[in-house]
């Protein structure tokens, strides 16, 4: 019987098993060893919402424990990993990410293309990404768009503790830069996890349920609200399929498309700000490949373009959510090609 | 709860994970007669569809699940009375029937697998019964202790019925060695010996009836009997191309078709059996285990192993039970065996005829075990 772990419990072990299974894996970034308080001898915190917690007592000083100053300990790992080790970096919040910039974009990302396929540079970046915390505009961003923008990074964004278990041992085990992006509001969440390691390889989007209505696209939280919105539609007869795309770079077009093909009517689902994100590049993708497939206009269900609120009523207003999604659902499935309606007439 | 008069049905278990069940259709109508065994309502769960026999012969008086209707294990489905109850009767029963779910908790609680190291692999099996001469159940390639989840209660109702996952399979260690039959063959001997059971009662669906075969023939003083189900070993010819399939195919659209292979009736193959195939391949170990073993299983085209010539020199007991309509093994291969096994052919029933036809699977089992003991 799969035990059942939370997300929060499967990336731990993810990192324990793979340090376990090989030594050049290690772990680094603030608090993710000692933590607050104490000297990196106590174990106590394990990053900052204790997903790294336990890791220090086993594995010692392969975890270690950074300064706040996230642009010299990413390079240090992307350095780390070009020279042997498989680092493991953990960056707090996504939004923080752009004091790094260049060490990601600039190095990590050119290295093997820059150095004629010589070089290889196996560094994992952890961060947490989401709204719905009450924690302003400064710590709520889902920003792998932006890294998804860019040739040479690979981008998992899970939604299960399953798939955070097996694309973190891919990613891992990858020779690649991965950014994994964990939707701090998923850290709860519990599901079957083997004890076993197993890898999800990158590229596979997952059909989390299927229908021949209406295709609905997305990705880390919003699986779930998409999942709760195709429920909903389901009553009124509309049978959606929802797609997890797992990983928006490298991005698994054939299982969109496929999809796009059998339905017809698209919504594309992201928490996300809404302008060159996620949700426009799968647009574009399906109109280029699908057209002549569209029974309706691809509806996308986004943030606005604006900063995520700090106020509870501006927040809950900002994040798209199941009714936006079915409310959405319902546009594209009951919309009629002006033929039709013109031959109704 | 139950009266001599008034007789239940409700949700079983099907396997460990199971929960609940969803009621997919009602194949007998209210106030129709139902005799013992027979299929009363079709049940999915998230494995698998499977179907709800009464225990008892009398009239269906109540369907008191509602299609579409997820039912907890344990939980009242049908009421079967004789027609000489009273509808208030009846009502009284449905509105005082409790789920007794402290009873079912510790019953779950009971049936948890188990590891043990043997040769220096970890093997996982499951014991469910006691008493009794011991059964050991053998999945087949790509299979788990798990494919026996409408078998195994039924079986252990009066003995210890084991289920264990071979080398390379389910939970167990993926160290295959060489991948070849003698492996498996050992690795069964090797378990036997660390669990102390001597003498057993071996049940081998297909690449697992071969190795029940293989202990049978190899160290007969162990074996008390042998069914053989859809088992592989007593031809050539196998579906070559579904071997491969199976091995290779990692994504759910890939595999769907082969697994629809297994059955008789492909809308049997529901999306939960195709992830827990695909979950058990993406496992550290996995691929290389299935294309060692499927080497020594299948090649060029044909079963490897056959142990057709040595039959006559079975010393206990042996059964053959096939699916008329197996597409993986062909049920041809039942024909023409040693007068000393019996052949059971089930219509309507592919590979998995453990799976499609658990009833009478489970009979043909239960009246052959009787007998051989």
């Amino acid at each position: 019987m799969a035990r059942r772990l939370t997300f929060q419990q499967a990336i731990n072990e993810a990192l324990d098993q793979e340090m376990a299974r090989d030594e050049s894996v290690i772990v680094m970034g603030e608090d993710v060893a000692g933590g607050q308080g104490t000297e990196g001898e106590m174990d106590a915190w394990g990053g900052v919402l204790g997903v790294t917690k336990g890791l220090y007592a086993k594995h010692g000083d392969r975890v270690m424990d950074t300064p706040i100053s996230e642009s010299a300990f990413i390079g240090a790992a992307i350095g780390a990993a070009t020279s042997g080790l498989r680092p493991v970096v953990e960056l707090m919040f996504n939004d923080f990410l752009g004091v790094c910039f260049d060490q990601i974009f600039n190095q990590a990302a050119k290295f093997r293309y820059m150095f004629g396929g010589k070089a290889e540079t196996p560094v994992v970046i952890r961060t947490m990404i989401g709204s719905g915390f009450r924690a302003a505009a400064q710590h709520s961003q889902s920003l792998y768009s932006i890294f998804t923008h860019i040739p040479g990074l690979k981008c998992v964004v899970p939604s299960t503790p399953y798939d955070a278990k097996g694309l973190l041992i891919e990613a891992i085990r990858d020779n690649d830069p991965v950014i994994f992006f964990e939707h701090k509001k998923l850290y709860p969440l519990e599901g079957e996890v083997p004890q076993e390691l197993y890898t999800i390889p990158f590229g596979e989007a997952e059909v989390v349920r299927e229908g021949d209505d209406v295709t609905i696209i997305t990705l880390a939280e919003m699986v779930h609200e998409s999942l709760k919105a195709a429920e909903t539609m389901a009553k009124d007869g509309v049978e959606c399929e929802v797609i997890d795309l797992r990983t928006t770079s490298p991005l698994d077009e054939e299982t969109l498309l496929d999809s796009v093909a059998s339905t017809g009517r698209v919504v594309v689902v992201d928490e996300a700000n809404p302008r060159c994100s996620i949700a426009t590049d799968i647009s574009a993708l399906i109109v280029q490949n699908a057209f002549d497939k569209l029974k309706a206009p691809i509806r996308m269900v986004t943030a606005p373009h604006t900063p995520v609120p700090f106020a509870d009523n501006l927040e809950d207003l900002y994040k798209p959510n199941a009714e936006k999604i079915a409310s959405a659902v319902r546009e594209v499935s009951e919309y009629k090609a002006w033929k039709a309606t013109a031959s109704t007439s | 709860m139950e009266s001599d008069s008034i007789h239940k049905l409700t949700m079983p278990k099907w396997g460990l994970s199971m929960t609940h069940g969803k009621i997919i259709e009602w194949l007998v109508p209210e106030g129709a007669e139902v005799s013992a065994g027979a299929e009363v309502l079709e049940v999915e769960t998230e494995k698998i569809t499977g179907c709800v026999e009464s225990s008892t012969g009398g009239t269906l008086r109540r369907q008191v699940a509602k299609l579409d209707q997820d039912v907890p294990i344990g939980g009242l489905l049908a009421v079967v009375a004789d027609p000489s109850v009273s509808d208030n009767e009846i009502d009284r029963f449905v509105e005082g029937f409790v789920l007794e779910e402290s009873c079912d908790e510790s019953a779950a609680d009971d049936i948890a697998p188990e590891f043990v190291e043997v040769g220096g692999r970890r093997l996982r099996y499951l014991k469910q019964g006691e008493g009794g001469q011991p059964v050991v159940l053998i999945h087949g390639f790509t299979g788990s202790l798990d494919n026996w989840l409408f078998n195994h209660a039924a079986l252990a109702q009066q003995r210890t019925v084991y289920a264990l996952d071979l080398p390379g399979h389910g939970q167990s260690s993926k160290d295959v060695g060489d991948g070849s039959l003698d492996m498996l063959i050992g690795a069964l001997q090797d378990w036997l010996d660390e669990l102390s059971l001597s003498r057993v009662h071996l049940v081998g669906h297909s690449l697992g009836g071969a190795v029940a075969l293989g202990v049978a023939l190899r160290s007969p003083d162990r074996v008390r009997s042998c069914t053989l189900i859809a088992s592989a070993a007593l031809g050539p010819e196998i579906d070559a191309d579904y071997i491969d399939g199976v091995v290779e195919a990692n994504r759910r659209k890939q595999l769907k078709p082969f697994l629809e292979r297994l059955f008789a009736d492909p809308s049997r193959v529901t999306r939960q059996l195709v992830d827990d195939l695909l979950k058990f391949k993406r496992v550290d170990g996995v691929p290389d285990a299935l294309r060692k073993l499927s080497k020594n299983f299948v090649a060029n085209g044909k079963q490897v192993s056959v142990f057709r010539s040595e039959l006559d020199q079975l010393q206990s007991p042996t059964q053959a039970i096939w699916g008329e309509e197996d597409q993986i093994i062909p049920a041809s291969h039942g024909a023409g065996l040693p007068d000393l096994i019996s052949v059971e052919l089930l219509a309507n029933c592919g590979h998995m005829v453990q799976m499609e036809a658990a009833r009478e699977v489970n009979q043909l089992v239960l009246s052959f075990l009787e007998k051989a003991e």
